[in-house]
């Protein structure tokens, strides 16, 4: 039965029928999803203490509670409405927000609002081994946390396409549980979403880099001028932002325990050795997910980029902070590559708008490895991590032809061959991360030996706390 | 066109009603089984300023008179078996469309302009093979272009030998356009002229005369001066005898409609028209007969112009005439029905069972022009089906001419469609077969299955029949009309005609499709084309003292 009370909303469930009876036939197959895709291993015996969104005021957004993960209430939030918000960008500039979908524009904004949820299930199945190598219980927990928002993501979305896209939207709804990631059949749309994150690295550099597209992409739809719409993402990005920092906090300490065990050992060992993860790893793994992510941002010139622009579904990140939002006249200059050579070239901003986000994006990766290098400087060793060229290892837009090195210096396809493990993770690399996580940590208070304890626990809870715990 | 917002698209709403006694254009009149319309075009009396109709020439001022002269005849003239279509002056016939309305016109004008005279030259068509009635072409003199073309549309033509008077499309050679009433289409299709006589009658602007265009099949017989009116009068006597029409009247007066046209809406009897224009769309309802039709002849001639089938698609004829040419805008047209399913069966039935006598027939016939109207109509049409319509047989047919149709899902609410006989074939579009067969093109069986169907359909039933082409519940009615209405309306109107056209007619090939397909097909394209109305075009060109000129490349 669907009830208010199990479901916490504030979109008037208990009156909207029409969502009542989506919701009773999407919802027992949203739970069973998450039982067949969802974390492995940590369904029926245990409990996570987690926040729940019971409101979207400070306090309702702060609920903690132990709960078993298909217990987890999830539920339908938008954030408060803007009185008289009007259109911000585009050329309905000015006109009043739209409170349900145009006609016209019903197939582009199905395909938007499809796109973003079908990555939000994704990444909860990709995870969803985590569990069983997990490097202590602060960190499970993290990771529980990450996927059961993940999941309320996917209802956000769901709520949209079944309130305001019919039938077609009920359909769609299913399909977003039918498609499985790494599934042959149906795949998940985006190719990055179809791999599996077998390792507490890989996790982490998701939620820091792809994560993080997933915000770029919530604040360009926040400025949308389907209201719902918009006001669906920005209460989601109040999440987003906690998956990012699971994955900023979680690379930091690794880099932490990094100098850590080159200082105990006299800065001269092999961190390896030692069972940490060194340096170089980490550098490979940001230049994997760092460039997997910049194709998430789809291509540099794209036409869609520029009518989603035009029609006021999508914006710009921030877009307030721009001072002129039609964007007819101006140019954008963006490298391209012309009989495989880069070169610079004006194109009109509109179709640019996927670089635009792009920039917007790398500015902000760029701010986590900022930090990361001020503890590297703190030990005192001179090396430093950073963000590769946009160039390197694209498989998406102009760049997707050509091999470049981090530095974008541009390398023959056998150069790139030879050389591409210099810079990407290697299965051997792959190997030593698996050896050294096999053994999950379940002790309250303990961390694996390659990543430090946090600053502080969780919800003012102190570090040893039992963020995870079986029935009695 | 030099002047796209000319006077002539500018002009106040246009009515469609006529009535003889204010006819400007043609004189009506009668002597026993054969009417004469004489055409006598005032010059000064075009639909706008800034054209003159020299020469017995017309624009659809003109043609609005013609169609209602034959309406009337049909209708109120049962006693009239042949009509002789002639004219009032001295050595001319008729010149033919007026090019400098047509210089003048924007392009939807030309486009309405041509689909309403081959409408009406089609409607004679009909009368002859469906009514009884027969047209004979009396051309006294000149005959050019669009009066050829009129000429065309008769059964039989009568050409004055006056070594003068000769039958021609001059449109190819002297205006660089064709001819815009389905000419070229009637001389190979109906009158069989040999196609390689035709290629040299259509490229000569003089045309042919004499025993030659006899000889060409392009004209029945030549009479010389002298015997000219004999000979007529001979011949329409014999078309007469060949009618099945009833000897003596009465007829039935087509009384004016009445209609109260605003801004907002068209409010007819049985119909009206509400416009959202900033959806740029209309719902047009249509109602069911508030008792029981009259069941007899003798009672239904009595009920004249208010028996329900002929005053409701009057009235549909006009609001779709008024909508065509006066509501550019209006893009998509939402059809509904109200009323009692069961009163519609009714008429159905009345009309099947008397449908042998002359003014059952005329109904049932003016029924099927006015749905093949709709299907001709450049506007999308998605029948919209609720609880308390009456979407039963004939006013089925709306729902199986429109482009989609959504029918209400409600287990709550009755919410029902209905077939009857007269969904079987006797309401055929232009390509001649029924709406039902055009609809199940691929599934032949399924128009007998649906056929022998007796019980209304539920939405389901219909959905799963294939008789509406979606069947949303309560939750989402409202939504998903609401968003194929505003989808339609951002789409490109010309893409949207074209893919329409494209779709509405399946199968066969008929002269009639030929003439709305082919033909305006091409003539669209050759009226917007610089060879004819660029600066140098030859229509922009006639009549001034430049000569045109021409960009020779060929597609």
């Amino acid at each position: 039965m669907i009830s208010s009370d199990k479901i916490p909303n504030n979109v008037d469930l208990h009156l909207n029928k029409r969502l009542q009876r989506a919701l009773e036939h999407w919802q027992p197959a949203y739970i069973q999803w998450w039982r067949d895709m969802g974390p492995q291993g940590f369904q029926h015996f245990h409990e996570i203490y987690v926040r729940t969104a019971i409101s979207v005021d400070a306090a309702g957004w702060a609920h903690f509670e132990y709960v078993k993960l298909p217990e987890y209430r999830w539920g339908i939030f938008l954030a408060d409405p803007v009185v008289n918000r009007t259109i911000g960008f585009g050329d309905f500039f000015g006109q009043p927000v739209w409170q349900e979908v145009p006609g016209e524009f019903r197939n582009q904004l199905r395909r938007l609002i499809v796109t973003q949820g079908d990555t939000e299930p994704a990444s909860v199945e990709q995870q969803r081994w985590l569990g069983h190598r997990c490097p202590s219980l602060y960190d499970m927990r993290n990771l529980f946390q990450v996927n059961v928002e993940e999941g309320r993501h996917l209802w956000a979305m769901v709520y949209l396409l079944h309130s305001y896209f019919g039938r077609d939207g009920r359909d769609e709804a299913e399909d977003l549980l039918a498609r499985q990631s790494g599934n042959q059949d149906k795949p998940r749309i985006l190719e990055a979403f179809n791999e599996p994150i077998d390792t507490w690295l890989d996790f982490f550099m998701f939620t820091m880099f792809t994560d993080r597209d997933g915000k770029s992409q919530l604040l360009s739809l926040s400025e949308s001028s389907l209201d719902p719409l918009a006001r669906t993402t920005r209460f989601m990005l109040t999440e987003e932002a906690h998956h990012m920092f699971v994955g900023d906090t979680g690379i930091h300490r690794i880099v932490e325990r990094t100098c850590q065990l080159m200082k105990e050992s006299g800065f001269s060992e092999d961190v390896r050795r030692l069972g940490g993860i060194d340096l170089p790893t980490i550098q490979k793994h940001i230049n994997l997910w760092f460039s997997l992510s910049l194709d998430l941002h789809g291509n540099e010139i794209s036409t869609n980029a520029a009518s989603y622009f035009a029609n006021g579904l999508k914006g710009r990140a921030e877009e307030g902070k721009w001072t002129e939002h039609r964007v007819i006249e101006t140019t954008y200059d963006l490298d391209i590559v012309e009989n495989g050579a880069v070169k610079r070239e004006a194109v009109p901003m509109r179709n640019a708008m996927n670089e635009v986000l792009r920039d917007w994006y790398v500015d902000d990766c760029q701010s986590g490895v900022t930090r990361w290098n001020k503890t590297l400087e703190k030990y005192g060793f001179s090396d430093r991590l950073r963000l590769p060229d946009r160039k390197f290892n694209r498989g998406i837009g102009q760049f997707a032809s050509i091999h470049t090195d981090p530095d974008g210096h541009m390398l023959s396809d056998d150069e790139w061959a030879r050389r591409k493990y210099e810079w990407l993770p290697s299965p051997a690399d792959k190997k030593y991360l698996l050896s050294i996580m096999n053994q999950p940590i379940y002790e309250t208070g303990k961390f694996a030996n390659y990543i430090a304890p946090p600053a502080r626990g969780v919800n003012r809870t102190p570090i040893n706390f039992e963020y995870v715990r079986t029935e009695m | 066109m030099a002047t796209p917002d000319s006077a002539v698209s500018t002009q106040a709403p246009l009515s469609f009603e006529r009535h003889p006694c204010s006819y400007q254009h043609w004189k009506l009149t009668f002597d026993g089984p054969v009417a004469t319309l004489g055409m006598d075009v005032q010059e000064d009396a075009g639909l706008a300023p800034g054209y003159k109709l020299k020469l017995n020439s017309y624009d659809l001022g003109v043609d609005i008179e013609l169609a209602d002269a034959i309406t009337r005849i049909r209708f109120e003239h049962p006693e009239v078996h042949t009509v002789v279509v002639t004219s009032l002056r001295e050595r001319i016939f008729c010149a033919g469309a007026n090019i400098f309305m047509l210089r003048g016109s924007t392009h939807s004008w030309k486009v309405n302009f041509c689909k309403f005279t081959n409408e009406t030259r089609l409607g004679m068509e009909d009368a002859s093979a469906h009514s009884g009635l027969k047209f004979l072409a009396a051309l006294n003199g000149i005959c050019a272009g669009g009066g050829y073309e009129l000429a065309l549309a008769c059964d039989e033509i009568i050409l004055i030998d006056d070594a003068n008077s000769a039958v021609s499309l001059p449109e190819t050679p002297l205006l660089a356009v064709l001819p815009g009433t389905g000419g070229l289409t009637r001389v190979v299709d109906k009158r069989k002229v040999r196609r390689d006589l035709a290629d040299f009658f259509g490229t000569i602007a003089e045309g042919i005369k004499g025993k030659r265009a006899v000889e060409w099949r392009l004209v029945d017989a030549v009479v010389p001066t002298s015997r000219f009116k004999e000979a007529v009068a001979k011949r329409a006597l014999e078309l007469a005898a060949t009618s099945d029409r009833p000897s003596s009247g009465p007829g039935v007066t087509l009384n004016p409609l009445s209609a109260v046209i605003t801004e907002d809406a068209y409010t007819y009897s049985s119909v009206s028209v509400a416009f959202d224009r900033a959806k740029r769309s209309a719902t047009m309802t249509v109602r069911a007969p508030q008792t029981p039709v009259e069941q007899t002849p003798e009672a239904i001639l009595a009920a004249g112009d208010q028996f329900w089938p002929l005053r409701c698609f009057r009235e549909i004829d006009d609001a779709i005439l008024r909508l065509r040419v006066n509501e550019r805008e209006i893009g998509t047209i939402v059809l509904k029905t109200e009323g009692d399913s069961a009163l519609v069966l009714g008429a159905d039935q009345v009309l099947l069972d008397h449908a042998g006598h002359w003014l059952v027939r005329e109904v049932i016939h003016f029924i099927k022009r006015t749905l093949k109207r709709v299907d001709l109509s450049a506007r999308s049409f998605f029948a919209v089906i609720e609880p308390g319509s009456a979407f039963a047989g004939t006013l089925f047919e709306l729902a199986l001419a429109a482009d989609r149709s959504y029918m209400l899902d409600d287990p709550d609410q009755h919410n029902t469609v209905h077939l009857s006989a007269m969904n079987a074939g006797i309401l055929p579009m232009s390509n001649g077969i029924s709406r039902l067969q055009a609809r199940f093109y691929g599934t032949p069986d399924q128009v007998a299955t649906v056929l022998a169907h007796a019980e209304p359909f539920e939405a389901a039933d219909a959905l799963d029949a294939g008789l509406v082409t979606f069947a949303p519940d309560e939750i989402d009615w409202d939504d998903e009309v609401r968003l194929a209405v505003e989808g339609r309306a951002s789409m490109s109107p010309d893409a949207l005609t074209g893919m329409e056209a494209n779709l509405r007619f399946v199968g066969p090939e008929t002269m009639e499709t030929k003439i709305f397909g082919r033909l305006t097909a091409w003539q669209n394209w050759i009226f917007q084309r610089p060879n004819a109305v660029g600066p140098k075009g030859a229509l922009t060109s006639y009549g001034t003292s430049d000569r045109a000129e021409f960009d020779y490349g060929r597609t």
